[in-house]
């Protein structure tokens, strides 16, 4: 079976105790369940049905600080916490992997090596909100990840971790691996919903929210892989100890899948509040940059961050740091860029990806990213006009926060960054009707 | 029938854990387009009387979905990602040498209909670029020597 060869810093997450997600990564034999079994798995989700009530443990994860993994940041315990108690309906949970924002490659690591620590979460979530059945939407290109997923299932059912009465607690939970169809939308969690139900992945009107009317319009989570990944842990060590880690409005520690022009382009699990400089120049992770040819710009947060300049790397990656540099931590993405990369070249592979994946439900965004692609390619041509700098930032600014789904303000917010950090780039562009720099980027 | 005895099993296996028939339509596509490799409206109609959902609502969900392609294309599918951190790797010159290897142009079928080759949204493969998903493998770290290792190997394939 198909084993990524990307690097990771399980190395240093096998000697240091705090980090937990990374530490057996680099060990083939920890996707089999008696091997995770004996390093303490599936303990947490036996503590849960054995000992501790709904609403403690919702409250655990509250008093943890973790947050969304996926992009978002939003806080989980509160997100368990919106399912209506007493809904006569069915709930659901939905573990959203369908990885696919370009420079995030983090959740597949975990689901191609440590696959049973996902399930683990995901029953433990699905415990807090009385769900019975959950899902896992894992996009459908990863097909590896797929069967190491419905393997571990199977493993699972087959130990009595899964299906009924699970360790004789009366509990019953079942477990399907749904596989998407290849689309970046459907990781948004209506669209992904939407996937489920047999539609076409379009992201749905809220308000009714997810957490109230979901999956076949009954009370439906949807989380990330790596933030359910981190659960068992916290039930296992508590929610003080996810807490001492991190900054003090960023708790835990996050993955961050490292891009583009480094030495040592990988997959590292570190505290949040680690310094973005030295996750690319430290020689445990980035390793400098490739070539020794200077640093551009970064983005820091995976394709639909706004980007900063080398002046701004000083920063410590966490939600509310990235922030104060108006970007985001977003997924944890970290494309790096050096001086021989033509900014527009980079917005025209950018708004290419949302051109293609925009689902088409909203006018601003399905019709917006087609006319941006177009001036932008012309702009990259060399057949840019005096305005059409303006025209770009007219229409960003009608697609901004005039869709139902975060996918128009994703499009537009890496232009907005780009046109105001590198204006000049853009208007020698017009002006000479070339590139400032032509990336080149030779393939040997 | 197109699809075989065992597509069906495996199709049937799959509809009747979800709680209503609908949600059966992607799983049953992806049967189908593995066996296959691409689905077209006959196919829908196959898979419309497994699962016993219309046959429209087939198409309709099949059509949005990039990975259910209505036209049969090579043996060997190459889907190489051109998204941000494979081009700032590549992957522009891995399409060109491709090109030039292959003798056709993106988008284009060899005349002997062995391979194909596309350009496709991030794979999830950014840490690992450049890269090339064929079918449904990933080929990963990429550099020229190891791509014409893997296209002379699956040359030399017999059918």
């Amino acid at each position: 079976m198909h084993y990524s060869p990307v690097i990771t810093n399980a190395d240093i997450a096998a000697k240091d105790e705090n980090l937990h997600l990374f530490q057996y990564v680099e060990d083939p034999k920890q996707c089999e369940i008696d091997t995770f079994v004996s390093r303490g798995g599936y303990k947490a989700w036996k503590k849960v049905l054995d000992s501790i009530s709904r609403e403690d443990l919702i409250e655990t994860i509250k008093k943890s600080g973790l947050r969304g993994r996926g992009g978002a940041g939003f806080p989980t315990g509160l997100k368990w916490s919106f399912v209506p108690k007493d809904s006569p309906k069915a709930r659901y949970l939905c573990c959203n992997a369908d990885e696919s924002e370009p420079g995030t490659c983090k959740d597949r690591v975990i689901m191609e090596r440590d696959p049973h620590s996902i399930i683990e979460g995901m029953a433990i979530g699905s415990y807090a909100i009385g769900c019975h059945l959950m899902f896992i939407y894992i996009r459908g290109e990863f097909t590896h990840c797929i069967e190491k997923m419905e393997k571990a299932m199977e493993e699972a059912y087959a130990k009595g971790h899964l299906g009924k009465n699970i360790y004789g607690s009366g509990y019953d939970l079942d477990m399907i691996v749904h596989t998407g169809g290849g689309a970046y939308i459907c990781g948004e969690e209506t669209a992904l919903l939407n996937s489920i139900e047999g539609e076409r992945g379009q992201s749905r009107m809220r308000p009714p929210f997810p957490a109230i009317e979901g999956l076949y319009a009954c009370p439906t989570i949807v989380n990330n892989v790596e933030s359910l990944a981190a659960v068992p842990h916290i039930i296992n060590r508590g929610a003080e100890w996810y807490a001492s880690l991190g900054t003090e409005k960023s708790k835990g520690t996050k993955l961050f899948s490292l891009s583009g022009h480094v030495n040592r382009p990988g997959n590292f699990e570190v505290p949040l509040g680690f310094n973005l400089k030295d996750m690319i120049y430290s020689p445990d992770y980035g390793g400098g940059m490739l070539g020794d040819v200077p640093l551009k710009g970064v983005i820091p947060g995976g394709a639909s961050t706004p980007m900063l300049l080398p002046d701004m790397i000083d920063v410590a990656l966490d939600y509310e740091s990235l922030q104060e540099k108006d970007s985001m931590l977003g997924s944890g993405a970290i494309i790096v860029f050096n001086e021989n990369t033509c900014i527009v070249w980079v917005i025209k592979k950018l708004i290419h990806f949302f051109r293609h994946e925009s689902c088409g439900k909203c006018t601003p965004c399905r019709e917006g990213t087609g006319w941006l692609e177009q001036m932008i390619n012309r702009i990259e041509a060399g057949q840019g006009q005096t305005g059409d700098l303006e025209k770009i930032e007219e229409v960003c600014g009608n697609i901004l926060g005039r869709t139902i789904c975060p996918l128009g303000d994703a499009a537009v917010m890496p232009i907005q960054s780009a046109l105001r950090l590198y204006r000049d780039e853009w208007q020698y562009h017009i002006d000479h009707k070339k590139c400032m720099v032509k990336s080149n980027f030779e393939f040997k | 029938m197109i699809l075989t005895e065992r597509s069906i099993t495996k199709i049937k296996e799959k509809a009747v854990r979800y709680p209503r028939k609908k949600s059966a339509i992607l799983p049953a596509l992806t049967v189908a387009y593995r066996q296959v490799g691409h689905v077209d409206e006959e196919i829908y109609k196959e898979i419309s009387k497994i699962i016993d959902v219309p046959m429209v609502e087939i198409a309709e969900a099949a059509t949005f979905y990039t990975m259910f392609p209505k036209k049969p294309r090579g043996k060997y599918l190459l889907q190489v990602c051109n998204n941000i951190s494979c081009a700032l790797r590549g992957s522009d010159s891995m399409i060109q040498h491709l090109e030039n290897k292959l003798d056709i142009k993106l988008g284009e079928t060899t005349a002997d209909n062995k391979f194909s080759l596309i350009a496709v949204e991030c794979l999830g493969s950014c840490s690992t670029a450049p890269m090339v998903q064929v079918n449904l493998d990933y080929h990963e770290n990429l550099d020229a020597q190891k791509l014409d290792t893997l296209i002379d190997d699956l040359k030399a394939k017999k059918d």
